[in-house]
């Protein structure tokens, strides 16, 4: 929508125009101040951990593992050189042969939510399915972090009791 | 061609006195919008209420 209003309103003659494109998805993902009736409610990205292992595809599985144990850390997120996320490593993957491939071992297509989505209800989602985590990327699939569902329950029962 | 911009660029460009308008329509202006912004529809976004709502010396930024 801002593209079309940015150039409409070059069209009538306005010189400095700047179209913030991600607007309000990347804004209140990253915390920043708003206004208005829903101001202030609790988002993903308001509890997830942005403190992630992230590791390659053409990394040696033996050296992913050691990197992700010494961190004190049981996942590791695949992803793309530039971020996007691929899949995800965890349980018996850490057990695997340390020569096999990432791609044999890892988990393809974990599910992931917005940061900008609102916590209660990701929360209560998540709990109704038994889900205890999930990724959290940007509309371009750019990992964020993982939120785990005991953070976000806390979060809401310190911050936003119901 | 409009610059796109980071949301680094949107806090500098408004501290330093650019106009900050939210093209969305107004229900969801309501519910939520960033600190500070302004509400122009893009569905009445015209010569008339451009002018009325923005100074041209100013830069403007639209999300």
């Amino acid at each position: 929508m801002s593209p079309r209003a940015a150039c409409r309103l070059e069209s009538l003659g306005f010189t400095q125009v700047f179209d913030y494109v991600t607007g309000m998805a990347d804004w209140t993902a990253n915390g920043l101040p708003t206004e208005g009736q829903l101001a202030g409610v609790l988002r993903a990205g308001d509890a997830v951990q942005r403190d992630v292992p992230t590791c390659r595809l053409t990394e040696r599985l033996g050296d992913v593992v050691k990197h992700v144990k010494a961190a004190g850390q049981n996942v590791c997120i695949v992803t793309s050189a530039e971020g996007v996320v691929i899949g995800r490593l965890r349980g018996a993957a850490f057990n695997a042969d340390p020569d096999a491939s990432i791609e044999s071992v890892m988990e393809t297509g974990p599910t992931t939510t917005r940061p900008d989505d609102a916590l209660r209800e990701l929360t209560e989602h998540m709990g109704a399915r038994k889900v205890g985590s999930m990724l959290v990327t940007t509309s371009t699939g750019r990992l964020i972090g993982i939120l785990y569902r005991k953070d976000a329950e806390e979060k809401l029962r310190r911050e936003s009791p119901p | 061609m409009p610059t796109d911009i980071s949301r680094d660029t949107v806090q500098e460009l408004v501290a330093e006195g650019a106009q900050l308008i939210d093209v969305r329509p107004d229900q969801e202006f309501q519910e939520e919008h960033i600190a500070g912004a302004i509400n122009l529809p893009l569905k009445t976004l015209d010569a008339t209420t451009a002018s009325r709502a923005l100074e041209r010396s100013r830069p403007v930024v639209v999300y």
